[in-house]
């Protein structure tokens, strides 16, 4: 036993070291008055260049960094003038005019000026990263761009390549890759002709309400309050975002008030903290939708008596209220709630008989249907609950499990059966999912038009496809909200596809944070500058 | 290394030390390249493809084919393999897939995190194990030894993830004794570039140096809860293994013939048995600070710690494979630098093996 004191004495050793660290931690609970701590997942953050953002991370900050041309008002989720005061379109209906305010600055103190919004949109062109397809629709491409982007005194001279709706341009320059940044800025960090994209993955130059001060990957960004915002200064002077991904982790830090903002949360966590007097949970809705696709190489799913049976056979509500436990919404047309002519009623619901009744009048025997899931909690737990409701129905269902990427391969090869899938917003316009899910122009295994849902399941939507692409180039907006009701609700009632649920967001707050935006389904980049605490 | 011993007496010195240095270069060598072979054939066939994972849904087959002919994946595999190798050896990890930036910087970034938090746990993981060990074996049956066994058994046999979180649960949220995850709290997070020059990249040191001593407190509070968890996983395995060791010691002639000679016990433990207890115990705590440094991970994802552990991971989950290789290569260095480093160690301690 004489080694004892010194076992004692490594021991209180230890101990004073913990305590010696463990003392001051604890008097610092609280997060600084003049910043919002942001708890999220950040490592899908490939760039913070507004040509090259593209992942929900990475658009949160540039909407925070950048304006462009026309900005989606985080509140009303509506269009409203951004950096241009106004626009026209000539009786042509290819030539855009924007008149550009005056008196805006960068945050390099630059004025805004119209040649910085030419530059900006053809810099997305020429730079072509992943988001520059959203300006291609317009028929701009790097060649002919210089051409039919140009500036002079304060007006932006946009030539577009057909008539389409103004409503359609408009939409897409809400999107984060039409952002406008600082010319000379920018050029001044050209590395071998990069237009400064190596520079803006971790600097901004933009006329947000924050600039950039810093981004570490998989760590966090600091976003810094700059004054004389043109929409009225930040209210909170620093916006820290840190890479929490994990959600318990989130959960504890919201209720010690370490954090924040968590919105990595899962709805077991939600759940955990209802009660909570010191938390909020703020819900609203995001882009994504969820649903199912029939590939129609297996004749099976044309017949229409038989799609309609699996309409009638899935319990929406149920779901929605039980598994997801709040991730989403029952929503059954392909345009999510908030788009110009969404659909939000729901006429399907769970009604086995008449699945069944239905299912005889379509004249198929004992249908299988083999059905591709991703390995994700969620997901699993969906397709067991159609496997389920499908089997009173008297419909077969084979689970196949795989992991995403493999699946998404096997769908745009067309080698799938039916598969259970999301599909996200690309801008917000209703385009971005009338063209996916209702045109396919070409339907021939040779012409691999991968980008179309409606080919991937070898559907052939017939007239709707005309009625899709003429929904984009009508001009009066009234006439194209109905022209895109009329194209969802064909769709909905004879499409190889079942829309079921949109996503829900929930997202942990202290009870202190008012007026934190995430921007809803449409705008895709959550708002800061309007939050208190 | 010990069979070098046998090298003949009459070996001049310096052509003795040419040999030795010889044979542990070419050892490493290949260890090395068939780490780097079997992590690149393993990186290839895992069923994810790296172009799917940066390139939206919306890209065409044509987009695809020019992001896969750019990445060099339509070489034939022993060509990407050979430029790979040559460049691994000209220090080129190459660039992450997803970031586009150098492998090494960021590894350089990610791997310093990891290395302070396993090396504080290791410390930890011996101050107590072997303390613990020593107590056991001294009165093995005992109701301390019970003790000692059941605590160690604990650590054996409990998923890590549940102490962790169950460890922030306690001594962060209901006591707050600790700090949160992370390396800081959010206000010294955000000064830290200001006021700290990363020299080390290790926070602990990085703050000292500064003379920020509010930081380096903030961060020892957050480092002290993981750091403790992965020292308690090692201290399961080096108590465990000293109680044994030294069990064995305490059995042989020259401890009976010390006691008998009137030796305090305290010497006979501490300095006669110790002695022979650290030969094989340098391993143990060797192997187990290895397993620290690449098997950090679930902790690294609970307390929000920027690791290597969990950048091998999350590129994992996106095909990173530049970064995954980079991280393995990095791992597998560092598991060789601390075998031969207990190599030496093991000579210096047991004269046999000089």
């Amino acid at each position: 036993m004489t080694f004892l004191p010194f076992a004692r004495k490594a021991g209180a050793a230890t101990l004073a070291a913990l305590l010696l660290g463990a003392a001051p931690g604890a008097l610092l609970a609280a997060t600084p008055a003049d910043t919002l701590v942001i708890a999220a997942a950040i490592d899908d953050i490939v760039s913070l260049d507004p040509a090259e953002a593209y992942e929900f991370s990475g658009l949160d900050v540039v909407n925070n960094t950048y304006d462009s041309l026309v900005e989606m008002d985080p509140v009303t989720l509506t269009p409203i003038p951004g950096l241009a005061e106004s626009w026209t379109v000539a009786d042509d209906g290819v030539t855009y005019s924007f008149k550009m305010k005056a008196g805006l600055t960068f945050s390099s103190g630059n004025p805004v000026r119209a040649e910085d919004a030419a530059y900006s949109l053809k810099r997305a062109i020429k730079l072509n990263k992943t988001p520059a397809f959203i300006l291609n629709q317009f028929g701009w491409t790097a060649d002919n761009v210089d051409s039919m982007i140009t500036a002079k005194d304060d007006t932006l001279t946009l030539v577009v390549s057909k008539p389409f709706a103004p409503t359609f341009l408009y939409n897409c320059l809400t999107a984060g890759v039409a952002n406008i940044v600082d010319e000379v800025t920018v050029s001044a960090h050209d590395v071998g002709g990069d237009m400064g994209n190596e520079w803006l993955k971790n600097n901004s130059a933009g006329t947000g309400a924050y600039t950039l001060k810093s981004y570490k990957p998989n760590e966090g960004v600091i976003l810094e309050m700059r004054p004389g915002y043109w929409r009225g200064d930040a209210k909170i002077k620093n916006i820290f975002i840190q890479h929490i991904p994990e959600a318990a982790t989130e959960r504890l830090q919201l209720e010690k008030g370490d954090i924040d903002v968590a919105r990595a949360l899962t709805p077991t966590d939600i759940a955990g903290l209802t009660g909570n007097k010191d938390v909020a949970i703020q819900q609203d809705v995001g882009g994504q939708v969820y649903y199912l696709a029939f590939n129609q190489k297996n004749e099976n799913y044309k017949n229409a008596k038989f799609l309609d049976a699996m309409r009638w056979a899935i319990d929406y509500q149920g779901m929605a209220d039980t598994i997801m436990k709040g991730a989403v919404i029952p929503h059954q047309s392909f345009l999510p709630q908030g788009y110009l002519g969404a659909l939000d009623d729901l006429p399907y619901k769970l009604d086995i008989e008449k699945a069944k009744a239905l299912l005889a009048e379509s004249g198929i025997k004992d249908p299988k249907v083999s059905l591709s899931v991703r390995n994700a909690a969620d997901r699993m737990d969906v397709a067991q609950s159609i496997q389920n409701t499908f089997g009173q129905a008297g419909i077969t269902v084979e689970l196949k499990v795989g992991e995403g990427a493999e699946q998404l391969k096997d769908y745009r090869a067309r080698l799938h059966d039916a598969t259970l899938q999301t599909w996200g917003p690309d801008y917000p316009d209703p385009n971005t999912n009338s063209s996916t899910f209702a045109e396919n122009p070409d339907n021939s295994d040779a012409a691999k038009a991968t980008g179309y849902l409606a080919w991937r399941n070898a559907y052939d939507p017939g007239a709707m496809t005309a009625a899709s692409q003429a929904a984009v180039m009508e001009r009066d907006p009234d006439k194209r909200k109905a022209m895109y009701e009329e194209i969802e609700k064909t769709h909905r009632d004879t499409s190889p596809f079942i829309l079921m649920f949109q996503q829900a967001r929930n997202t942990g707050l202290r009870t202190t944070v008012k007026d934190f935006y995430t921007g809803g389904a449409v705008d895709l980049g959550a708002s800061y500058w309007l939050a208190t605490k | 290394m010990a069979e070098l011993s046998d090298t003949p007496a009459h070996t001049p010195a310096a052509l003795r030390f040419l040999k030795q240095t010889a044979n542990t270069l070419l050892s490493l060598l290949i260890t090395f390249t068939g780490l780097l072979a079997v992590t690149f054939v393993i990186a290839r066939i895992v069923p994810i493809d790296p172009v799917m994972s940066i390139i939206g849904e919306r890209a065409t087959d044509v987009q695809i084919a020019a992001v896969r002919a750019k990445l060099g994946l339509d070489d034939p595999l022993w060509q990407q393999f050979a430029i790979y190798v040559n460049d691994v050896f000209h220090g080129d990890l190459g660039l992450s897939i997803r970031t586009r930036d150098p492998v090494l910087s960021e590894i350089g970034r990610y791997f310093p995190a990891t290395l302070e938090l396993s090396t504080l746990g290791i410390l930890i993981g011996i101050l107590i194990g072997i303390p613990a060990g020593v107590l056991g074996a001294t009165k093995p049956g005992s109701f301390r030894d019970q003790i000692v066994r059941l605590i160690g058994l604990m650590g054996y046999s409990m998923p890590v993830f549940w102490l962790g979180l169950m460890g922030l649960l306690l001594f962060y949220g209901h006591l707050g004794w600790v700090g949160g995850p992370g390396r800081l709290d959010s206000v010294y997070d955000m000064m830290y570039d200001m006021k700290v020059t990363p020299i080390t990249h290790m926070i602990l040191i990085d703050t000292a140096l500064a003379g920020e001593w509010d930081m380096f407190r903030n961060a020892l509070s957050h480092i002290i809860l993981p750091a403790s968890i992965l020292g308690y996983l090692s201290m399961a395995y080096i108590s465990r293994m000293t109680r044994s060791f030294m069990m064995n010691e305490l059995g042989q002639e020259y401890i009976t013939t010390a006691r008998v000679k009137g030796m305090p016990e305290r010497r006979v433990i501490w300095v006669h048995a110790m002695r022979n207890v650290a030969v094989p115990l340098i391993t143990v705590i060797a192997l187990s600070y290895a397993n620290l440094l690449e098997g950090a991970v679930l902790t690294e994802t609970i307390f929000a710690w920027p690791g290597l552990g969990r950048y091998i991971t999350d590129a994992l989950l996106v095909a990173d494979m530049p970064a995954v290789l980079g991280g393995t290569i990095v791992v597998g260095a560092v598991y060789i630098g601390i075998n031969m480093f207990s190599d030496f160690l093991y000579r210096l301690a047991d004269p046999r093996a000089k």
